[in-house]
């Protein structure tokens, strides 16, 4: 686990020093800020209309920063060929996907919660209350984020981060969208079409899961079951794409 | 006594182009390096060096065949803990500093942090980069890259070294300065196995030499069995035969001889002329300036070798497609 530890810590400094970061963060906050200054000087402030938009910019920042720092995780050490100085050492080879994952899920915590904080202020100032209630939804995008990581990782330890890129969006849309596709193909009279949505569904990453948004716009906490049945079904589905990550690493040849 | 490294017939093919054909880099290669030797492994651009150590360090699989390192298994990933390896044309983390570094390889042999600091510190006084410990890696130049890599590769304090053309990218300095860790290393007992194309470094350290080309093993011995122990010539340098004297003694002469400078220097084939020679010379009153026996150098060996695998083989420097 220490040498886990050692290349996650890597990794963190590794993403805390790429420009991407603090460029998408500036981006998130300004998104945030704006958003709060559009509704001081409206008619009515609506301060749900702000952790909405709020909850909207983490979400959309975060995927493009685990897109982003995802899909070059795994690639740039290959490319950059500093892998062969990890793997000479007594360093398994699953131990190295999964610190430089956790190394960039550390990078995201810290990023996500910083982008909390500057939403539970903004909040604060405009109804002088601390609305709590951001935080299961801050949380299940963290967890969204996680398994987009995840896949990302998964891209990068056998292609291009051009094609990385382009996977991890199309499933992270097609995961958004998978509860109304599944619905949509379920109402079909073919068998085959349904038996073939309902592998869909369990394959693909079910993402609507961890939109906690809904319950934040009706002003109350979620049902604290979804949001332990969620994170336990992110967990098992980091596992799964993880585990096929480490696969493919574990058979690649470093020439 | 069972040797450090042990080469099993290891052989390695890689996929090439849109129809994936089989290319054999590797073919069969068998080799022992012993315990405390530094061994010298030479070959062209394109021979299999550096197949043959990521084979070692376990960054490819082998096709067929198997080597050990201290009894174990190359695929063993703990069998890593006592070997040091660097790279060729090491490329290293850019946003970390020297010091950063080194610790970060540290950290992956779950060394102790006080043993970190103490070693982190004696290696980059040991590679000459103390000055520049806490610069980033972003700033430093080839050389420097090739100095911190050699430090990390050594930060385990491994009882094997394997280095991918240590001495590539330094200056006249730089691979003395290399050359003489080495020597350092083994006068430490520890085991040497690295490649080059550096022919004049291997002769001044190895214990044994392996040339390979094309994939495979053309020869491996002792320097002194490659080179053979005969003479091909004996080089008498003199000056200051008396006015008068009938021209230079002695010969039959291997090479002609040549005036340079108020000096002559002559060849003689082998040493029992060359002793006469020097007789008749001092009898004559000449003075003497230096009686050099010449033996074949490790190039001329090396490219008579290879020379030879080229007419055998009638290859180029590319590895031939398979069936």
């Amino acid at each position: 686990m220490r040498k886990v530890l050692a290349i996650s810590l890597n990794t963190f400094r590794e993403t805390v020093r790429d420009k991407i970061l603090y460029t998408l963060l500036v981006f998130a906050f300004a998104m945030i800020g704006s958003a709060a200054i559009l509704i001081r000087i409206s008619v009515r402030a609506e301060v749900r209309i702000l952790q909405d938009l709020g909850l909207t910019a983490i979400s959309i920042i975060g995927v493009l920063m685990a897109t982003f720092l995802g899909i070059t995780l795994v690639y740039k050490e290959v490319d950059r060929r500093t892998i062969f100085t990890i793997i000479s050492k007594p360093v398994h080879r699953y131990q190295f996907v999964l610190g430089k994952y956790l190394g960039l899920l550390t990078t995201l915590l810290v990023s996500v919660a910083a982008m909390a904080l500057g939403l539970l202020l903004l909040s604060r100032a405009l109804v002088s209350e601390w609305t709590w209630l951001l935080l299961p939804a801050v949380w299940l995008t963290y967890v969204e984020l996680a398994v987009i990581t995840a896949l990302a990782t998964l891209f990068s330890s056998f292609t291009t981060p051009a094609l990385s890129a382009t996977f991890t969006l199309s499933l992270f849309l097609i995961g958004r969208l998978s509860g109304d596709l599944v619905a949509f193909l379920a109402k079909a009279s073919s068998a085959a079409v349904r038996a073939f949505a309902l592998g869909t569904y369990y394959v693909l990453p079910n993402l609507h899961l961890f939109n906690g948004r809904g319950t934040v716009a009706l002003g109350r906490f979620p049902d604290p079951r979804w949001v332990v049945g969620a994170t336990a079904y992110g967990m098992l589905y980091i596992a799964f794409v993880l585990s096929a990550a480490v696969f493919i690493f574990q058979r690649r040849d470093f020439k | 006594m069972d040797p450090i490294i042990r080469i099993e017939g290891l052989t390695k093919d890689y996929r090439s182009g849109f129809w994936r054909r089989r290319v054999r880099v590797l073919r069969a290669l068998s080799l022992d390096v012993q315990a405390g030797e530094v061994f010298g492994y030479l070959g062209p651009n394109g021979a299999g060096k550096t197949t043959t150590l990521k084979l070692l360090m376990g960054l490819i699989y082998p096709t067929a065949g198997r080597a050990t390192i201290l009894g174990r298994d190359t695929r063993e990933v703990d069998m890593k803990a006592a070997v040091g390896f660097l790279p060729e044309n090491p490329y290293f983390y850019d946003y970390l500093t020297g010091r950063e570094f080194l610790d970060y390889y540290g950290r992956l042999f779950a060394l102790p942090a006080r043993v970190r600091r103490e070693r982190v510190d004696r290696l980059l006084h040991e590679v000459g980069m103390a000055h520049a410990a806490d610069l980033s890696l972003r700033k430093y130049s080839k050389g420097m890259l090739q100095r911190i890599g050699l430090a990390q590769a050594l930060i385990n304090d491994p009882d094997v070294v394997v280095l991918d053309e240590p001495m590539t990218g330094l200056d006249p300095l730089g691979r003395k300065e290399v050359r003489d860790l080495i020597l350092r290393l083994k006068a430490a007992g520890k085991t040497i196995f690295f490649s080059t194309h550096i022919i004049p470094d291997v002769e001044v350290i190895c214990d044994r030499v392996g040339i390979i080309f094309v994939g495979e093993l053309v020869t491996v011995g002792p320097l002194e069995t490659l080179l053979g122990t005969h003479l091909e010539s004996v080089e008498i340098t003199f000056s200051g035969l008396p006015p008068g004297d009938p021209g230079v003694p002695g010969g039959p002469w291997a090479r002609p001889p040549v005036r340079t400078a108020g000096r002559t220097i002559v060849a003689v084939a082998d040493q029992a002329t060359g002793n006469a020679t020097v007789r008749t010379l001092v009898e004559r009153g000449a003075t003497i300036h230096s009686v050099v026996p010449l033996r074949r150098t490790l190039e001329e060996e090396f490219v008579q070798q290879i020379e030879e695998r080229r007419r055998a083989q009638g290859v180029g420097h590319l590895p031939e497609h398979l069936p």
